[in-house]
């Protein structure tokens, strides 16, 4: 029975092939293509064993798009209809097949008299087949958009979905696309805050999703679906694109710029204007690896500001946004800034929305709630941490550290996941307090650092001190901290020093006690050329023979090493 | 087959075709065992059985006509050898009792008025009443057209005649047969076309006793009232004897309770649990963590082995459940008496969630027609594998063996002896004198036909199962299973009832205050209801009590050990006891054969002489039917395991289905 089937298909397929040349050749000569029904009828022997055949599914459009140019309407209606019925029959062989899809979408839209009811019972019956068909739910989209379906039928839809398996992040998925206005609109509202635009949900609903992904958490606190989608409920406001700081070094005759976000200066149309003329300069980020960075740099061509009687006034245009930051450095002072003053909200808390803190507040309570009865819950103990942040990050750090050190316990999975996202955290709050401060000296001792990040907001930083972290190197992005004077790295694991990148002003090193333990993890620091001051003792590298002169060989500026 | 010339030799012979006795028939037959199945009723399933409305009304006045004259007694001296002994069966039917019928709806004009609105009557009261015989000659009967042939009807005749029927068999075809992939929502809209004709409740259209007459034909009234557990003994093998082709099921659709005085959904079901409006989000998560716990208590016995001398309700209040989660657990999900033990409790807390998604979202289903169905259709099954069926013939009595005391053969109705090596016979043909040993227990049963839903939803299309937990202290739990047309059990616009409990006194006595509670009168004709009563009203009701012999033990019976004896109904929900029984029945009977192997499709099987494919193609295809059988099993354990049931198509159930669009 099979190798009859075999030889049927293979026959078929010869048959079809054979047409296909054919038509090729009449075309390539000027005659009439063979696109009959018969290729019609041979093309769905075919595909109703293997629906997965895209050539055939091209062929078959090639043919119907000729027959609607020579038959009438209603039969171009019946046609088509027949041809969505053999489609069924293919997605039942197999639900998951592009090409059923894609020809149905493109025959639907070609129906002169389309039956969407039809089309959405049939999404319908499929999803309660399968609800994670994504094949079904892409169609049922194009099916909702192009029949103008009104949100509240599929808000009503997903309802019924979520009530039958909550577990289905698929619908909680299509909900939060129905409640998301477009983005170009919320982008345009006036009524959002300066600094940061969100794409909110109105209140009344917004309390309605709370409730029911509440219940969802609340009767399985273990399935993941609804936590996600409360992440997405609970806010993701993003900062606004701008500049954020320019700051100027009249000794280096140089223009750091700092955005809210990355970017690709080469490609955003960053205009400096130095007293009212157009600069052409070079910008280069902080680290020749960072191709998107929120900081960009360049230099002056020299005897530009040099002179320190002289008083200048900067402007960076960025062109692209509209934007553009001022930045003046009066006369006898050899640097100068001009930054955003962004509040902890703007800066750090726009991962978990702007809500209005009362909310955030009966959130926070009811994740308390829950976790008194599930002590255990990684989700739930991620969102309360989440939930303190956005309320009050520094009040809640103690809160915070505690939650991070279950976190650790029950989910040992990814213990190292939750120290970096605390290591970000901590450092959030140290920038919060230097801001409350305003200093320049940033201290990060013992915090249990496994990772830097944030370190943009570091540009104006003289002194760092990070001693005493699990730190196992200086990335990249730590060269953005172009102000750098001292840098204390003392009881780390640090073995890589890549961040020490061209920091012009960097004049002491202390790396006591860390992991360094070849010349050539050194080799970096040749680019930094007013270090002074390099404490390496307590590193692998003190064992090497020589090393003092080769050091010294390595780096002729330091007057002062300790090994 | 003719009752008169029945062959003399038989393996088996049975005597009583209820559940246990029908599965035992199948069972043996499928081995390949001669089987001689009789039952001296006219009807399939004895207690089990299912009536159209004009059967019950039969039913009711055999059972209430009383001391029909036993047969005379025949002189069998001639067909007995030296050596043997005579033991007569007992030719009366005493398991039916208390019997009354009342009728609160109006016999319109053109009826006879014995009967008079809302002060109802007893119609009959009776006392035990013997069960007539078969008088008019013995029938053998197929069992393969069995469908209610006691009334004359087939199946046939109902389905061409009642298009709203048609429409709903259809619905249940499995799917993906073909076009069936449209009809998305096949569900509601064939409700709709039921309810159509249905009158609103709104607008409550009286029924009258005429109307339910002249559509008798479409209720199929079950004796007993059981719905089946999904993962229950039943299912179970239905599905590995492939029986299950033979029969239809629906889901039932909602778990209810009575509380504080309201007909309230119960949330057993994690959707059940996220989408109650009722519970609080903490009680959802006590809820769920305790339903969890029962999933597998058996690996956390450190949570309750402090209470395993305590009861369940004790280790429910102790595990910070609140007031209305403790009723929900113990009677609606655990439905055991208050002072059951804790691990039993657990067990059966066990029993109801693993059977859970597994075909929908409650944890039972029920077939199609009634669950007299069910006997039938392993009646059919053992007459498939060439079983012998005949109705409205008995036994009278045993011929046995004095050295050995065993039974070497019985002598029929007709006074033919028939020789056999076993004989299985329901415990209502036992005479006194050979179960002096046995206590009976009754149910108390109550069917009423109603006039709309005891919780109203969106859909009238409702398969309810209602528990009533105990009105006042020492008083039984009611169990109510509520059933609406598409089950084919009543007729649209009506809702059939059961109403069933262990008896503490007479039917009426332990179910009326339960039926007052939840039920009213109809209006009398004159007043109209002012609506603020949202109860439905009972148009019809009948209670009886019915003999439960499910306790006894074989030990009490003085009866030859080749003798077998099956017991009816019992008062649980599920038929575990029954099925339980006939294969510890059938292990007695044939220790080294399986137990109802899957049976091949009967087209497929392969005649001799019938040529064409060869031989064993019927086994190759019991084979695939098997793996078929394990597949689906499979699959369904997989739903469970990521409780992701999705409403599963009635009357799919048995098959894998061909072609399943829920792949993942």
């Amino acid at each position: 029975c099979d190798s009859l089937l075999v030889t049927a298909i293979t026959a078929a397929t010869e048959k079809v092939k054979t047409k296909r040349r054919e038509n090729r050749f009449r075309n390539r000569n000027g005659l009439k293509s063979v696109l009959d029904e018969e290729v019609l009828l041979l093309t769905q022997q075919l595909l109703s064993s293997n629906p997965d055949f895209a050539t055939l599914w091209n062929y078959r459009r090639e043919i119907l798009l000729h027959l609607e140019t020579v038959r009438s309407e209603d039969e171009i209606q019946r046609l088509y209809e027949e041809e969505l019925s053999f489609l069924e029959a293919c997605l039942k062989v197999n639900p998951k097949s592009y090409g059923s899809w894609h020809h149905r979408g493109w025959v639907s839209t070609r129906l002169p008299r389309p039956d969407w009811a039809r089309e959405l019972s049939l999404c319908e019956r499929c999803l309660s087949l399968d609800d994670r068909n994504f094949h079904c739910w892409d169609y049922r989209r194009m099916v909702v958009r192009v029949s103008g379906v009104p949100v509240d039928q599929e808000l009503q839809f997903t309802d019924r979905l979520i009530g039958s398996n909550f577990s289905n992040y698929s619908s909680w998925h299509y909900r939060s696309t129905l409640l998301e206005p477009p983005t170009s609109s919320a982008c345009s509202s006036p009524s959002t805050s300066p600094q940061t635009h969100s794409h909110r949900v109105c209140e009344e609903q917004l309390l309605k999703e709370y409730e029911l992904v509440q219940n969802a958490f609340f009767t399985d606190p273990n399935d993941q679906s609804a936590w996600f989608y409360y992440r997405w409920l609970l806010g993701r406001a993003e900062r606004e694109e701008m500049i954020s700081c320019v700051y100027v070094s009249r000794e280096g005759e140089r223009v750091v710029v700092a955005f809210s976000r990355p970017v690709n200066a080469l490609s955003v149309g960053l205009l400096l204007v130095v007293d009212g003329q157009p600069q052409q300069v070079n910008w280069r980020s902080a680290h020749p690896r960072l191709r998107h960075s929120p900081m960009w740099i360049c230099d002056l061509p020299p005897g530009t500001i040099s002179d320190t009687s002289n008083e200048h006034n900067l402007t960076v245009h960025w062109t692209e946004r509209h934007t553009h930051r001022d930045c003046a450095l009066y006369t006898g002072r050899s640097e100068s800034w001009c930054r955003d003053s962004a509040t902890d909200l703007e800066l750090f808390r726009s991962e978990l929305s702007v809500e209005k803190s009362s909310v955030l507040q009966s959130e926070l309570q009811s994740c308390t709630q829950l976790l008194e009865l599930e002590p255990q819950n990684k989700w739930c103990l991620l969102t309360i941490i989440l939930l303190m942040r956005a309320l009050d990050p520094l009040g809640y750090e103690k809160e915070t550290l505690a939650y991070f050190q279950t976190l650790k316990e029950v989910d040992s999975m990814r213990t190292s996941y939750y120290s970096d996202l605390c290591s970000k955290f901590m450092i959030e709050n140290t920038i919060l307090k230097m801001e409350y401060a305003e200093v320049r000296v940033f201290s990060l001792c013992e915090k249990n650092l496994s990772t830097l990040c944030h370190l943009d907001q570091l540009l104006l930083v003289t002194h760092i001190n990070l001693s005493s972290n699990q730190l196992l190197g200086l990335p990249p992005q730590f060269a953005m901290l172009q102000c750098l004077e001292v840098l204390q790295a003392d009881d780390n694991a640090i073995e890589n020093l890549e961040g020490v990148y061209h920091l012009s002003k960097l004049e002491e090193v202390s790396l006591r006690n860390n992991n360094i333990t070849q010349l050539s993890d050194l080799k970096i620091l040749t680019t930094c050329p007013r270090l002074a001051r390099l404490d390496l003792r307590g590193n692998p590298i003190t064992q090497i023979a020589n090393i003092q002169s080769q050091l010294a060989e390595l780096l002729p500026s330091i007057t002062e090493l300790l090994l | 087959m003719a009752a008169d010339n029945l062959p003399t030799e038989f393996d088996v012979v049975i005597l009583g075709t209820g559940l246990s006795e029908s599965v035992i028939a199948a069972a043996c037959a499928r081995v390949g065992q001669r089987v001689l199945h009789v039952d001296r009723r006219s009807y399939y399933a004895a207690n089990w059985a299912s009536f159209t409305f004009n059967g019950l009304l039969s039913w009711i006045d055999d059972n209430k006509q009383g001391g029909q004259s036993p047969e005379e007694v025949l002189d069998w001296s001639g067909k007995v050898e030296s050596g043997e002994d005579i033991l007569p069966l007992s030719t009366m039917d005493t398991s039916i009792s208390n019997l009354e019928v009342f009728c609160y709806t109006s016999e319109e004009p053109e009826e006879d008025e014995e009967e008079k609105k809302e002060d109802a009557t007893p119609i009959s009261t009776l006392s035990p009443a013997p069960q007539s015989e078969g008088e008019e000659g013995n029938q053998a009967t197929s069992p393969t057209d069995n469908r209610r042939n006691h009334e004359g009807e087939t199946t046939l005749d109902i389905l061409s005649e009642s298009p709203p029927e048609q429409q709903d068999q259809e619905e249940c075809a499995p799917l993906a047969e073909d076009q069936q992939i449209l009809s998305s929502d096949g569900e509601p809209q064939g409700e709709e076309q039921l309810s159509g004709s249905a009158p609103t409740q709104a607008k409550k259209k009286k029924i009258s006793y005429t109307k339910i007459v002249k559509e008798g034909r479409r209720f199929n009234i079950d004796l007993v009232s059981k719905l089946m557990y999904s993962r229950g003994l039943l299912v179970d093998l239905l599905i590995k004897s492939n029986v299950s082709r033979y029969a239809e099921f629906k889901n039932v659709s909602r778990i209810l309770t009575y509380r504080q005085g309201k007909v309230e959904q119960v949330p057993c079901s994690r959707a059940d649990v996220f989408g109650s409006k009722e519970l609080t989000v903490v009680e959802k998560r006590m809820l769920m963590k305790f339903l969890t716990f029962c999933l597998d208590y058996e690996q956390h016995p450190e949570e309750y082995q402090d209470f395993t001398e305590r009861s369940f309700w004790e280790f429910l209040q102790n595990n910070m459940l609140t007031e209305n989660l403790q009723h929900f657990v113990l009677h609606s999900i655990a439905m055991v008496p208050r002072e059951t033990h804790t691990e039993e409790g657990l067990r059966s807390t066990q029993h109801f969630l693993r059977s859970l998604g597994r075909y929908g979202n409650t944890p039972f289903l029920f077939p199609i027609y009634g669950l007299g169905e069910i006997p039938q259709c392993f009646c059919r099954m053992c007459a498939v594998f060439g079983g012998i069926y005949c109705l409205r013939h008995s036994v009278q009595c045993l011929v046995l063996d004095k050295e050995s005391g065993r039974c070497k053969a019985v002598i029929d109705t007709c006074g033919q002896r028939i020789s056999c090596s076993h004989f299985v016979v329901e415990d209502g043909y036992i005479r006194e004198e050979q179960r002096k040993g046995v206590e009976h227990k009754h149910i108390s049963r109550a069917v009423l036909i109603t006039d709309g839903l005891l919780l109203q939803s969106e859909s009238e299309q409702q398969i309810s199962l209602v528990t009533v937990p105990p009105l006042e202290p020492g008083a039984p739990a009611v169990r109510l299973v509520e059933l609406c047309s598409s089950t084919m059990t009543c007729m649209p616009g009506t809702y059939l009832v059961h109403l069933t409990c262990p008896s503490s006194g007479s039917a009426r006595e332990d179910l009326q205050p339960v039926v007052s509670r939840l039920f009213t009168k109809p209006a009398s004709a004159g007043e109209e209801g002012d609506g603020s009563d949202e109860r439905p009203a009972v148009l019809w009701a009948v209670y009886f009590n019915m003999r439960d012999s499910t306790a006894a033990d074989r030990s009490g019976y003085d009866l030859p050990g080749n003798v077998h004896v099956c017991s009816g109904p019992d008062a649980a929900l599920g038929s575990d006891h029954s099925i339980r029984l006939a294969q510890e029945v059938f292990r007695q009977l044939a220790p080294h054969e399986e137990f109802c192997p899957p049976a091949p499709n009967p087209e497929d099987i392969v005649y001799d002489g019938d040529g064409g494919q060869g031989e064993g193609a019927g086994f190759s295809e019991a084979a695939q039917a098997e793996e078929g059988a394990a597949e689906e099993a499979e699959e369904s354990k997989e739903k469970e395991a990521s409780q992701e049931s999705s409403p599963v198509e009635v009357g799919e159930m048995p098959d894998p289905p061909p072609a399943p669009l829920a792949e993942e």
